[in-house]
């Protein structure tokens, strides 16, 4: 079975916020970069598990970026992924990340592609099912399990009031969301392995320029907190009703 | 130029998000507009209310099939000579309008808020933490709105309905099982929230936060140790790595605001926080606060949710 494992680089959950460039770009000065949450703990390492419990077949990642995000990827080798692809283009858009992974991928006959449910930094959620497209395969959107079985996937997702099992036949595009796997910490083994593994930096090919980001703003500055007494605890529902007009 | 709306409705009656997607549809159109559905429901005559002077439906798609579904949407964005499709930012729209996007080589704006300004789309990015004005270049573009961005119109107006009849291929997603959860409010589409953390001190303690939750028409949710404890099932974990929702209230009781369950409510639009510590970082976030024990304030509030709807 051969994986292919979307992974991107983004700014640490607690990092500042802000941009440059007249607001167009966001602001990495200072700001420690980490591999996308959803990408190493659910994607990678649920196809790390697939992978062992079939005893045979290879886990590759492939990252859309510059040589900064390599410490990232090595990370992702020393988790346990076999091979590396390196896109080498900045990401400016969905579209242009998702048409150069399909244009790498094609014809590479990938049984599973497996994305994070979202990126922490521009919350799309739309790669793994662009490149799913692009590649013809089925797609399952928010997958919470994942099990295959000869040419069959099961996979179970959350729906609005309930949780749905589906079975497709591979190959299979889905994005990982939370229940795939648990976080695996690298171990020195690993760390030392992922060293002498293969990453490939590839050129980027031409994609469709269909426009993107115009600019960043910060949302405005929270008002000053109106605190009620606790003894006169009801006082909330009634200046919610009222004054904020939300109930 | 025409505008074109893909639209869940599944389930037993039209979902709230399905009427903000036409709604949303016909303001951007300036008019009524043809949405596009699939599966069994009925009464969709009633989308006219919202902006649908047409409803296409694809009887024969029973699943969330996103291939034989882009198939839908682009054959009737051809037939129509679409130049906007609006799909809805959610377990469905994320499988379909991505796909219709790259299909069609246009740009996307995943999850706008609201009506844009000019061209530019407005969409929460970094976790709720900033927003990001999207320009679209392509001749065609895809625009998935998040729920709860926009009141639905409601018109005397009803809608035509056709089937369609062209060919989407076979499925290739076969659904299996489906295991039915609560009956409530679904969260992602809950314009009240009740949200309760580990203050709560265990799942024997949740009554008064389901029954204020019930009392103001809205949906319950919790932290994540919560889930993760199995005191609450999962699909009601907000934040970072559970569901992000923006309803019109949020009411955290016993939560302390990390920044990663703050990553999934922060777009609400009043949040209201009860916590016994005053040093709480829930209070930075929120606009209206009360220091206290939630074991004698729920009881409260339950009480003046009551005298609240005896008076409405
Ligand atoms: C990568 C990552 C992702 C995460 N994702 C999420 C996520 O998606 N969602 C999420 O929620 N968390 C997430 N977390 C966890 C998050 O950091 C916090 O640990 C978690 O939100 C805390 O939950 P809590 O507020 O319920 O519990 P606690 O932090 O234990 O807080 C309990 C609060 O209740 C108050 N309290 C106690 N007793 C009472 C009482 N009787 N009356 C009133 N108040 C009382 C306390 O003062 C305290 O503020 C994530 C963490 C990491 C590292």
């Amino acid at each position: 079975m051969k994986i292919l494992v979307l992974l991107s680089q983004v700014p640490d959950t607690t990092a500042r916020i802000a941009f440059t460039n007249g607001d167009t770009q966001y602001d990495g000065n200072g700001v420690t970069f980490i591999m996308n949450p959803y990408d190493e703990w659910y994607a990678l390492v649920r196809a790390l598990e697939l992978k062992e419990a079939k005893g045979s077949g290879t886990v590759t990642t492939i990252t859309v970026g510059g040589s900064d995000t390599e410490a990232t990827i090595r990370k992702g080798l020393a988790i346990g992924a076999d091979e590396a692809v390196r896109i080498d283009a900045q990401p400016t858009d969905a579209l242009q990340v998702a048409e150069l992974i399909a244009a790498y991928a094609k014809d590479k006959g990938f049984d599973l592609v497996m994305a994070g449910k979202e990126t922490i930094d521009h919350n799309g959620g739309v790669v793994g099912a662009m490149v799913a497209e692009l590649l013809d395969m089925p797609y399952v959107p928010l997958a919470s399990k994942l099990d295959v079985r000869g040419d069959t996937a099961t996979v179970e997702r959350d729906v609005p009031g309930g949780v749905e099992v589906v079975e497709v036949k591979l190959p299979l595009a889905l994005s990982a969301a939370k229940g795939m796997a648990e976080q695996r910490i690298p171990n020195m083994r690993g760390i030392m392995a992922a060293r002498t593994k293969p990453l490939q930096v590839v050129a980027a090919t031409p994609v469709t320029n269909a426009g993107g980001t115009a600019k960043f703003e910060l949302p405005p500055a929270k008002g000053a907190v109106k605190m009620i007494l606790a003894e006169e605890a009801g006082k909330l529902i009634e200046l919610l009703h009222s004054e904020a007009k939300v109930i | 130029m025409s505008t074109i709306v893909f639209i869940d409705t599944r389930g037993e009656k039209l979902p709230k998000a399905a009427q903000e997607a036409v709604t949303y549809a016909s303001k951007l159109a300036g008019g009524p507009v043809t949405a596009i559905t699939f599966g069994d429901a009925q009464g969709l005559e009633a989308l006219g209310a919202s902006g649908a002077k047409k409803v296409v439906v694809a009887r024969s798609v029973k699943a969330l099939d996103s291939q034989q579904l882009t198939k839908l949407v682009c054959d009737v964005a051809a037939a129509e000579g679409a130049t906007t499709i609006v799909c809805v930012h959610d377990a469905t729209g994320k499988a379909v309008a991505p796909r219709v996007a790259a299909r069609l080589k246009a740009g996307l704006v995943a999850g706008a808020t609201g009506m844009p300004e000019g061209n530019r789309f407005r969409r929460n990015v970094f976790s709720g933490k900033a927003f990001a004005y999207v320009e679209v270049s392509s001749a065609v573009k895809v625009v998935s709105l998040s729920p709860n961005s926009i009141p639905i119109a409601k018109t005397e107006n009803s809608a035509s309905v056709e089937d369609f009849s062209g060919d989407l291929g076979t499925a290739r997603i076969t659904v299996k099982e489906l295991r039915k959860a609560g009956t409530g409010v679904p969260l992602a589409e809950a314009e009240i929230v009740v949200s309760a953390g580990r203050g709560m001190k265990g799942p024997e303690h949740w009554a008064p936060v389901e029954e204020l939750a019930q009392l103001l028409g809205g949906a319950t949710a919790c932290s994540r140790p919560v889930a993760d404890m199995h005191w609450r099932p999962h699909h009601e974990h907000v934040g970072q790595t559970g569901v992000a929702i923006r309803p019109n209230c949020y009411i955290a009781i016993g939560i302390s605001g990390a920044i990663q369950h703050l990553a999934g409510v922060n777009q609400s639009k009043v949040i209201a926080v009860i916590n016994k510590d005053p040093e709480a970082p829930f209070f930075k976030a929120a606009d209206y606060g009360i220091v206290g024990d939630a074991f004698e304030i729920l009881p409260k509030l339950i009480e003046a949710a009551k005298k609240l709807n005896a008076e409405r």
